[in-house]
């Protein structure tokens, strides 16, 4: 097979520039000393430094973080309960609680929240409805975050612990029981530390789905509580500001930093596997 | 010595509408090595998880040293177990792997302050350590202490199962089909290591395997299952020689079963002949089935034989040949050192002990024709089996 090798190098290039320019030029203009988004003016820190006096935005910043580590956490909690529960189950019915699990993943941001916000607005109109009389009075805000990122969070936990429950050794639980575990020790001190590797993944992959998201909270925060990318949204609407550049690339580096520490993280449990059947085809079969 | 120490009483288990276990009865000796052997889904695991505490019985009842132990979760049993893929911890290394049920595990200490009472007070580190020790050099793993689960040959990873089961002093030691995931050759030395073991730490092994060889070789008592029901208990001699059905004598090494005619005590017919044989105890003319090994019959030339016979196939197996042998359109399989080029037309004489007699079963008919046996069949079995093994891994 001929190679054209100039041609073939060049796509590559021109996929990636068409990739990354957008965000290169975001990161360039966020160093931008002038106040316009087609002049260079110099370097400058400005925009950082108003970034973080802005109160608006360090509020925001609070939320998404409290969001994000809260959410990360339940969903951990709940996804993993979940998946060992799934794991558990006769072939059938399991793939009938994947398949349902990984509808979430596939359906589209927009219809995940508004059909959250739609839930929401019914479920506290009830409740104030109910209790009214008790001067309740409930709205969208941090609580239907909460709850709505916990949600679209637990099917990529799920995802990323079965594998691990997969590779179990079918017998290792009972093996924990018939050595004298109960079954919560040997949930802790076996289990757990067998797909540790599968839950921690799952848990920084929340976190970042959870920094990241702006339709869903966009639909279920209200006017309660904004998020980082919901100040973002705010700031193109109101005012044309290079501070949403600066806020644009922190958020975009912490969420590549996040991806590349999950990536690193999968590859090298891979590579431990990998070493690790390989030191069993070295090793003499014989005692 | 042979104080009964487990009893399974009527035990019969349903799953969904599949009948595994058919009202089993069984009893085990205390220092007793027992292998329940049979074909995959005879129940003999479910059997073995029944006495672990890992499944219950439908009904029925299960005893330890006489004391009815249905309700009794598997921590609480005095029994072990090594699993069929060890199970081992991955996240711990051998050392930590057979210390787990030491560190669990409480010893009663009198109270200091009150002699009447006991304390219950965790194993104290330098005991695990010897203790661990000990086990480890039961296995023949000494110094491997400090090395991980995944660095282990699967032979090596065995042992350790077998030391972290056996470091708790079990009174029964389960085995759910040790052996299996290991090559031939690592497998029949393991057969002897296990032996030495039982012996050298004196308690009851309840073995499952579905390979007749290994349980003739260690056992001292063989249980024979097949759909859900026990079909023989016996020594490994008892049920070799005398195999109480044909489905017994078919997957207990290889047999020729013919049909037969029970004259009178010591005379047994077949082909419309009359052979001496040394069973009796039937009533006169009773059908029966009659169980002829390949090793026990004698090619002799054809004026001399008791039947002659065509030889359809001939096999070189190393020590011996398998020659099949057609009488009268009934296949005989025999094993012999001398060679019968195939069409040759040979006489067969049978001592009196070559016979075994048995009634008739459910299972008569089924089984001991070699019409369909073929040494081509054989190696097509043998690739998939390995092909099965490969895939495992």
């Amino acid at each position: 097979m001929k190679r054209n090798g100039i041609f073939s190098k060049l796509f590559l290039v021109l996929v990636f520039a068409f990739l990354y320019a957008p965000i290169l030029v975001l990161i360039a203009f966020s160093f931008n000393a002038s106040q316009s988004s087609s002049v260079w003016g110099g370097f400058s820190l400005q925009w950082y430094v108003e970034l973080f006096q802005d109160s608006y935005v360090l509020e925001a910043l609070q939320t998404t973080l409290l969001v994000s580590l809260l959410s990360a956490a339940i969903a951990t909690a709940a996804g993993t309960a979940a998946a060992i529960g799934f794991a558990n189950m006769k072939r059938r019915a399991r793939t009938v609680c994947m398949t349902v699990n990984n509808i979430p993943l596939t359906n589209a941001d927009i219809i995940t929240g508004v059909s959250m916000m739609l839930l929401f607005v019914l479920a506290l109109g009830a409740l104030n409805g109910l209790f009214g009389g008790l001067g309740l009075r409930l709205r969208l805000g941090f609580g239907t975050l909460l709850i709505a990122h916990i949600t679209f969070n637990i099917p990529y936990v799920i995802l990323s612990v079965m594998p691990k429950l997969r590779q179990l050794d079918p017998n290792i639980f009972e093996a924990a029981q018939d050595l004298g575990a109960t079954g919560w020790y040997a949930f802790r001190k076996v289990i757990l530390p067998e797909i540790l590797p599968g839950v921690l993944n799952g848990a920084l992959i929340a976190f970042t789905m959870s920094i990241d998201d702006f339709v869903i909270s966009y639909f279920t925060a209200g006017s309660g509580a904004n998020t980082l990318s919901m100040v973002v949204y705010s700031m193109v609407r109101r005012r044309i500001s290079p501070e949403i550049n600066a806020l644009s690339t922190l958020m975009f580096v912490v969420v590549i930093a996040l991806m590349v520490v999950i990536n690193v993280r999968q590859s090298r449990q891979d590579r431990r596997i990998q070493a690790a059947i390989r030191a069993e085809r070295r090793a003499d079969p014989r005692p | 010595m042979s104080k009964e120490l487990i009893r399974l009483s009527d035990c019969f288990m349903k799953f969904d509408d599949d009948v595994i276990l058919d009202h089993i009865n069984l009893y085990i000796n205390d220092k007793e090595f027992l292998t329940l052997l049979g074909p995959s889904g005879c129940g003999k695991t479910t059997t073995l998880r029944i006495i672990g505490g890992f499944q219950k019985p439908t009904s029925g009842d299960v005893f330890f040293d006489g004391v009815r132990i249905n309700d009794v979760p598997p921590h609480k049993r005095k029994v072990n177990t090594v699993f069929q893929k060890y199970a081992l911890f991955s996240h711990m290394n051998i050392f930590e792997n057979v210390a787990f049920g030491l560190r669990i595990n409480k010893v009663p200490v009198p109270d200091p302050s009150d002699p009447k009472r006991t304390r219950y007070v965790k194993v104290p580190e330098e005991e695990i350590k010897r203790r661990v020790d000990e086990a480890l050099a039961l296995v023949n793993l000494s110094g491997y202490g400090r090395r991980s689960v995944n660095s282990l040959s699967g032979g090596q990873q065995q042992r350790v199962a077998i030391a972290r089961a056996i470091v708790n002093r079990p009174q029964v030691l389960l085995l759910d089909e040790p052996l299996g995931a290991l090559d031939l050759k690592l497998r029949k030395d393991m057969q002897i290591e296990l032996k030495r073991i039982q012996q050298q730490v004196g308690i009851t092994f309840i073995y499952v395997t579905h390979d007749q060889e290994e349980a003739l070789t260690m056992s001292d008592t063989v249980v024979v299952m097949n759909e859900g029901k026990i079909q023989q208990i016996g020594t490994p001699e008892d049920i070799y020689n005398e195999p109480k059905n044909a489905f017994v004598a078919d997957f207990i090494g290889e047999s020729n079963i013919i049909d037969g005619v029970m004259h009178e005590d010591r005379v047994v017919g077949m082909y419309g002949k009359k052979f001496p044989c040394l069973d009796g105890g039937f009533a006169p003319n009773e059908p029966v089935d009659v169980v002829i090994r390949p090793e026990d019959i004698d090619i002799v030339p054809e004026e001399q034989g008791q039947l002659t016979g065509t030889v359809t196939e001939v096999t070189f197996k190393g020590m011996h040949y398998d020659i099949i042998v057609d009488f009268r359109g009934f296949k005989w399989l025999i094993q012999t050192t001398d060679f019968s080029p195939v069409g040759a037309r040979i006489g067969v004489k049978i001592d009196p002990d070559g016979f075994h007699i048995m009634k008739k079963s459910a299972y008569s008919g089924m089984f001991g024709d070699y019409s369909s046996y073929s040494s081509e069949y054989d190696e097509l079995n043998e690739d998939r089996l390995e092909a099965e093994d490969g895939d495992e891994e």
